[in-house]
């Protein structure tokens, strides 16, 4: 991860109170713009970025040199067209592209922060995010968009801010995190912990990187963001580069080669440290409890217009977890549309190259664009 | 456009909140958008045609009316609509005492079993009826609970809801059903169009 003079960022220096009770402030927000702000400044959309992504959504990478993470949804007359709308997306706060996180130095130590980085929420994500809109000088969004972790960001934006965007959606997501999710999310942290390089989470100073321990992490999650029938029909029982069981642990499969590829490949974009941060703000985000149980409190002054998308093979966060959403929206007579996507890509549907959703995002987006106010 | 959809927008007051249950493709739904600015969502079971609705910039909730109209609050709109879709269900009842719940008033239209060519078809063939309005065979028909006018006038007894208009179709030809021509209107109107409130 060099080439960092690439990466745009704000100062942000009003002082933020995090929910865990700690106060940030002249901290670092990494974003990056796509398209032009047209002169009303009514055309702006964020996007929130999920657990392992970033502000690079679409173009090259200037880090990876990798095509950004949703080329296939964002760019010049795709469904996020850049060519009508200013697209803003921030690096979230505890990542590692730029943006405040345990990568950094505590100026009080002069030490990197690792594990002594304040825990971070979705809520203190957003609450950072917010500074963008006010350094653009965006009065209000025409909408705020994100898949997964980028999902929960977007119910807790109009939340937090219910007047500041006319539509939101909420991708693939949920409004908490279920006992399964927090399963996979730990079993990614021990990984980590479990490597002798973590080193409790010091490993910068000692020039090292815990890249077993975040591999095997990544080779867990990236199971989930896959469905069986996905799975089965791209691998199969498919060999890798050999005619017949070798009898030992190479990977002789291609499912197991293609998931240790994925995680070679992630330890080389990715900080350890940070991924133990934003699981832990996943698993701590409940939008239910912030209201007291009732997920409706969450959106009752708004009028942003929500869509809601979910995916048939998504196992992660399924269809009825995505339609509590919708449910709690029609219960106060909210604005919501909502569709299930058919696709045997699992989560990663919302990435990947699913004609339907890409279409009814599009669809959504651009009417809802010429709707008059 | 279907002359079923003008009279429905034709009852609809202007500026009023609908909710169209089984709104297929949102031609109805659109042209209450436009030319009575209601504000209007729809409910569909077909992926296929909410992506249509999307397309043309309405807000529709995929889903199914049996299931999905219970997260709706008591009176949520001024109008439910539901367009031919009531003998499809499982649970007609149910489904009727929803959309009353959800809407102050609702309006049901049904294809008249009670038509002369189908009682005729009966009589005559012995076998179920196929016509234009209903062209599927017994064993792949989606209309499992058909009624006819006479039918659905007795059913809001039973139910206990009121009928506030009841209109027949009839080769696009629009008239009143009352208690003194409801014989006339269950043998030659192919369409009921219901006004109901609890």
């Amino acid at each position: 991860m060099n080439n960092k003079e690439n990466i745009k960022t704000l100062i942000i220096e009003k002082p933020l109170k995090l929910d865990c009770g700690q106060t940030i402030s002249n901290f670092p927000l990494a974003y990056e713009t796509f398209g032009t702000l047209n002169e009303n400044k009514d055309n702006a959309i964020l996007v929130c970025h999920a657990l392992t992504g970033d502000q690079f959504v679409t173009g090259i990478n200037p880090i990876t040199k990798k095509d950004g993470w949703w080329a296939y949804a964002v760019g010049p007359n795709k469904s996020i067209d850049t060519n009508k709308y200013f697209v803003i997306c921030a690096n979230v706060l505890g990542g590692c592209m730029g943006s405040f996180g345990p990568s950094h130095e505590n100026p009080k130590t002069k030490k990197i922060y690792g594990t002594d980085f304040p825990v971070i929420t979705i809520n203190d994500m957003v609450n950072a995010q917010i500074n963008l809109l006010d350094f653009f000088g965006i009065e209000k969004l025409f909408s705020v968009v994100g898949g997964s972790m980028g999902g929960m960001q977007v119910l807790q934006f109009v939340s937090n801010f219910p007047d500041r965007t006319r539509t939101a959606v909420p991708i693939a997501c949920t409004s908490n995190h279920s006992a399964q999710n927090i399963a996979f999310n730990e079993l990614g942290r021990q990984a980590i912990a479990a490597d002798h390089n973590w080193l409790d989470g010091n490993y910068t100073s000692k020039n090292t990187v815990p890249e077993k321990g975040l591999s095997v992490a990544r080779m867990a999650a990236h199971i989930t963001y896959l469905s069986k029938k996905g799975l089965q029909e791209k691998f199969g029982r498919k060999l890798q580069e050999r005619d017949d069981l070798k009898f030992g642990f190479d990977a002789d499969f291609q499912i197991e080669s293609y998931l240790r590829y994925q995680g070679s490949v992630f330890v080389d974009r990715f900080d350890a440290n940070s991924y133990l941060y934003i699981t832990r703000a996943m698993d701590y985000f409940d939008l239910i409890k912030q209201f007291n149980g009732n997920l409706s409190n969450a959106f009752k002054n708004t009028k942003t217009k929500f869509f809601i998308i979910s995916f048939t093979s998504d196992w992660l966060y399924p269809t009825q977890e995505n339609k509590e959403i919708v449910i709690a929206l029609n219960a106060i007579s909210a604005n919501v549309g909502f569709v299930e996507i058919e696709s045997d890509k699992g989560h990663d549907s919302f990435l990947l190259d699913v004609p339907d959703f890409l279409k009814a995002l599009k669809n959504f987006l651009d009417k809802s664009f010429i709707e008059k106010l | 456009m279907k002359t079923e959809y003008k009279i429905i927008a034709d009852i609809i007051e202007n500026n009023s909140s609908v909710l169209d249950v089984g709104c297929d493709d949102g031609t109805l739904m659109e042209f209450l958008k436009a030319n009575k600015n209601t504000n209007i969502r729809g409910i569909e079971i077909s992926k296929e045609k909410v992506q249509t609705c999307i397309a043309k910039g309405l807000t529709v909730i995929e889903g199914n009316a049996e299931y999905d109209l219970k997260q709706f609050p008591n009176d949520s709109f001024d109008y439910v609509v539901l367009g031919q879709t009531l003998q499809a269900f499982v649970n007609p009842e149910l489904v009727i005492k929803e959309l009353l719940r959800v809407g102050k008033k609702a309006i049901v239209t049904i294809p008249n079993f009670g038509h002369w060519r189908v009682r005729l078809d009966l009589l005559i063939k012995g076998s179920m009826p196929i016509t234009n309005s209903l062209p599927h065979d017994w064993y792949n028909t989606p209309n499992i609970h058909m009624c006819t006018i006479k039918d659905f006038v007795k059913f809001s007894e039973i139910i206990g809801f009121k009928i506030f208009k009841s209109l027949a179709l009839k080769n696009k030809n629009i008239s009143n059903i009352s208690n003194s021509n409801l014989f006339f209107k269950n043998l030659f109107g192919e369409l009921g169009i219901f006004l109901i409130e609890k």
